[in-house]
C-alpha cells in the first residue's frame, strides 16, 4: 500500500539538490536495505516467507487435487506414502491421508487458510490497538485511564486463553449455525481481541511524545479536527515500532489458528488450515504413517520461524540505537 | 509500604470483580442454562417453572450477586456434559495440573539457568551457538508440535516413554500425585519438557543477558583484583545477583505454565484442568469454563500480587519507584 503512495510523492516533492530518482532506486539506496543486504540469513528468511506467500496464492494452480471438495478424494488413493518411498505413487508427491486426500495440495491450501486468518487477524488487531492506543494517548485522562486498566488487565492473560474463550461463547451463541467461512471470521476476531494490547501501548506511548511537538500545535491551531490530526499527522510518524510488532504478531496469529484448530476448536475437517492438518495427521502417527502429520508440520515451522528471523531483523534494522 | 501493599490488593479485587462480571455474562448470557438441563419435549410451563426455581428471572444485578456469592463459596454450578458441580470436577483435576506445571517450572530453571551461565561464560564455543539456536527453535515451534515430535521420537520409535496419560498414581488424601511411581514419573518426562521449553528459553536468554551485563561491573573486577578463583567469582558473586530478576520471572511466568498447559494436556491427554477446559469448549460446557476463567485469573493476580508485594520486601530502592507506577 505504501508503495503505491511514495511514487507519487517522490515526484511531486522531489528535493531540488537531488536528482529525481525514482522510489525503487531510492528504496535500494536506503539504510534498511542496506541492513537487509548484509545479513544472509534476512535474505534467506525473506525468500522463504515470500515462497509460502507465492505457494499459497497459486495453490489451486499448484496443486493435483482440490482437497476441500470431497468429490476429488477417493478411498482407493488413500494412505499412499511419499513419492520417494517404495511405495509412492506418481501425483502425490508427499503421499496421501486416511481419506485419499493429497497431503501436498492440502498443505497449500491450508497455508492459505493460515495464512488469511494471519493476515486478517493481524489486519484487526492492529486497527483496533491503534485506534484504542491513538485515542487514549491522544486524549488522556479518563478516557486514556480505562482504555489502558482494560489493556492492563488482558497483558496478564495468555492470548491464547482469550482466543479459546472466544471461541467458546461464539460456538454457544451461534450453536452449530457455523459454517467453514464463518468459523473462519470467528477465528479471526479471537485474534484481533487477544492481540490488540501491545499495538494499543505501542501508540500511545508515541503519541504521548508527539503530541507536544510544535507541528501538531500548528496543525490545531488552524483547527484541523483531532481525528484528521491523529490518523494524518500523529499516526504516521508511530508507524516503525508498528510494523515490528506487525512482523512478530503475524507469527503469533499463525501460531495461535494452528493451535485453535489442533486443539479442536478452529477450522473444521472440511476446510483443514496447517494446525487441523497436524490434528488429524496426529491420530496416524502410531500406525507408522508419519508423512500426514511431518510435512504440514514442517510448512507451520518453517513458515513461523522465517517470519520470526524477519521481525527480529526488521527490529534491530528500525532501531538506530542499534546501529 | 502499607499503602502499597492495601492499594496493590485493591487493584487484585478490581481485576477479579472485572473476571467475574465476564464469567457471570458467559455464564448467563452464551448459553440458555434452562435448555442445558430440560429435554426436547419438555412444555414451556415446566420451562418457566424451572426458570423461575432457577432465579433466571430476577433481575440482572441480583443474578450477579448470587453468582459471585456463590463463587465466593467454590460453587460454579454444574457441568453440562458431566452432570456434576464444576467445583469437584475442577478440584479432582487440579493436582495433575500443578504438578506438571511445578515439574515444567523446575526443568525450565535448573536446564535454563546452566544454559544460560555457559553461554555467557564461553560466549564463542560450538555449544553456546547451539544453545542459542536451540532458544530460537524453542520460540518459534509451536507447542503442540513439539509434542508430537517428542511422541514420535520417544515413543513411536524407540518406545522408551508413554505417550500419554500419567502412569500410575498414589492418592494421598484428596490429592493424586505420579510422583511415587515409576509409571508415573516416566509419564511426566515428556510433557514437563514440551510444557517447560519456552519458559527455558526465556530463562536462559536471562541468564545469558544479565550474566554479561554484571561480568561487566566494578565489584567483579574488584573480586578479580583481590585474587579470588574464577569459580569463586562466576558463581558466588556474578550468579548469585543474576537469580533475583531470574526467580521473578519464573515466578510471574508459573501462571502462564499453568494457562499453556492446556495445549501440553491435550498433547499427551493428561487428565488436568486444561483438558478439561478445552472439552469444554468444544462442547459449549459453559459452567467449565466461567468457572476455568476464575480459577486461572486468581491464580494469576494472587501471583502478581505476591510477587509485586516480595520485590518491595527484597529491594528497598524499588519502593518509591513501584508505589508511582503502580
Amino acid at each position: 500500500m505504501s508503495d503505491a503512495v511514495v511514487p507519487h510523492r517522490s515526484e511531486a516533492h522531489a528535493p531540488s539538490g537531488r536528482p529525481d530518482i525514482g522510489w525503487f532506486k531510492r528504496a535500494l539506496d536506503s539504510d534498511i536495505f542496506y541492513s537487509f543486504r548484509r545479513s544472509k540469513l534476512t535474505m534467506a528468511a525473506a525468500a522463504v516467507t515470500l515462497l509460502f506467500f507465492l505457494l499459497a496464492i497459486f495453490a489451486s494452480w499448484l496443486a493435483v487435487q482440490n482437497p476441500f471438495d470431497p468429490a476429488q478424494l477417493q478411498l482407493i488413493n488413500s494412505r499412499i506414502s511419499p513419492l520417494w518411498t517404495a511405495d509412492g505413487q506418481s501425483p502425490f508427491l508427499l503421499g496421501t491421508d486416511e481419506q485419499g486426500r493429497d497431503v501436498f495440495s492440502a498443505i497449500l491450501y491450508g497455508l492459505r487458510i493460515s495464512l488469511t486468518v494471519g493476515v486478517l487477524g493481524v489486519i484487526l488487531s492492529g486497527a483496533l490497538g491503534i485506534a484504542l492506543g491513538l485515542t487514549a494517548g491522544y486524549f488522556g485522562g479518563m478516557i486514556d485511564g480505562v482504555i489502558m486498566r482494560i489493556a492492563d488487565v488482558q497483558l496478564t492473560f495468555p492470548a491464547i486463553l482469550i482466543a479459546l474463550l472466544v471461541n467458546g461463547v461464539a460456538k454457544s451463541l451461534f450453536g452449530n449455525r457455523l459454517d467453514e467461512m464463518s468459523m473462519l471470521g470467528v477465528l479471526v476476531v479471537a485474534i484481533g481481541l487477544s492481540f490488540w494490547v501491545q499495538y494499543a501501548r505501542t501508540v500511545r506511548g508515541s503519541v504521548m511524545v508527539e503530541k507536544n511537538k510544535d507541528y501538531v500545535a500548528a496543525a490545531q491551531l488552524i483547527g484541523l479536527p483531532a481525528p484528521k490530526i491523529m490518523m494524518r499527522h500523529v499516526l504516521p510518524n508511530t508507524m516503525g515500532p508498528i510494523l515490528v510488532i506487525a512482523t512478530i504478531n503475524l507469527a503469533l496469529a499463525i501460531i495461535t489458528e494452528a493451535t485453535l484448530s489442533f486443539l479442536g476448536s478452529g477450522m473444521p475437517d472440511t476446510m483443514p488450515s496447517l494446525g487441523t492438518l497436524i490434528r488429524i495427521g496426529n491420530n496416524y502417527l502410531f500406525a507408522g504413517e508419519w508423512w500426514i502429520v511431518a510435512f504440514p508440520g514442517l510448512a507451520l515451522a518453517g513458515l513461523i520461524l522465517s517470519i520470526n528471523l524477519l521481525g527480529d531483523w526488521l527490529r534491530d534494522a528500525l532501531n538506530p540505537k542499534l546501529r | 509500604m502499607l499503602a502499597f501493599t492495601l492499594r496493590r490488593m485493591l487493584q487484585a479485587i478490581g481485576v477479579m470483580l472485572a473476571v467475574g462480571i465476564i464469567a457471570f455474562a458467559m455464564f448467563r448470557f452464551a448459553g440458555d442454562p434452562v435448555n442445558q438441563i430440560v429435554s426436547i419435549d419438555t412444555s414451556a410451563a415446566e420451562r418457566a417453572s424451572i426458570r423461575q426455581s432457577l432465579g433466571l428471572d430476577d433481575p440482572v444485578l441480583v443474578q450477579f450477586g448470587r453468582y459471585f456469592i456463590n463463587a465466593l463459596q467454590f460453587k460454579f454450578g454444574v457441568s453440562y456434559q458431566f452432570r456434576l458441580p464444576v467445583a469437584n470436577l475442577l478440584m479432582e483435576r487440579m493436582p495433575a495440573t500443578l504438578e506438571l506445571a511445578i515439574c515444567a517450572t523446575l526443568f525450565a530453571m535448573v536446564f535454563g539457568i546452566l544454559m544460560g551461565v555457559y553461554s555467557a561464560l564461553r560466549r564463542d564455543t560450538m555449544l553456546a551457538s547451539l544453545f542459542q539456536a536451540v532458544s530460537l527453535i524453542g520460540i518459534s515451534l509451536p507447542t503442540f508440535l513439539i509434542g508430537i515430535l517428542l511422541i514420535y521420537l520417544f515413543a513411536v520409535t524407540l518406545g522408551w516413554l508413554p505417550s500419554f496419560g500419567r502412569g500410575e498414581v498414589v492418592k494421598l488424601g484428596w490429592w493424586t500425585t505420579g510422583l511415587l511411581t515409576l509409571s508415573g514419573l516416566k509419564a511426566l518426562i515428556m510433557p514437563s519438557i514440551t510444557l517447560g521449553l519456552f519458559q527455558m528459553t526465556l530463562i536462559m536468554r536471562l541468564v545469558r543477558a544479565e550474566m554479561l551485563e554484571v561480568l561487566r561491573t566494578d565489584y567483579i573486577r574488584f573480586a578479580r583484583a583481590r585474587g579470588l578463583t574464577t569459580r569463586a567469582i562466576h558463581f558466588g558473586h556474578a550468579l548469585k545477583n543474576t537469580l533475583v530478576p531470574v526467580i521473578t520471572v519464573a515466578g510471574l511466568q508459573f501462571g502462564s505454565v499453568i494457562a499453556f498447559s492446556i495445549i501440553t494436556e491435550t498433547v499427551f491427554q493428561w487428565p488436568g484442568m486444561g483438558l478439561l477446559f478445552v472439552q469444554a469448549v468444544q462442547n459449549v460446557d459453559i459452567p467449565i469454563m466461567a468457572a476455568y476463567l476464575l480459577m486461572v485469573s486468581l491464580i494469576f493476580v494472587t501471583i502478581n500480587l505476591v510477587v509485586d508485594i516480595l520485590y518491595t520486601v527484597v529491594d528497598p530502592r524499588l519502593r518509591s519507584t513501584v508505589g508511582r507506577t503502580a
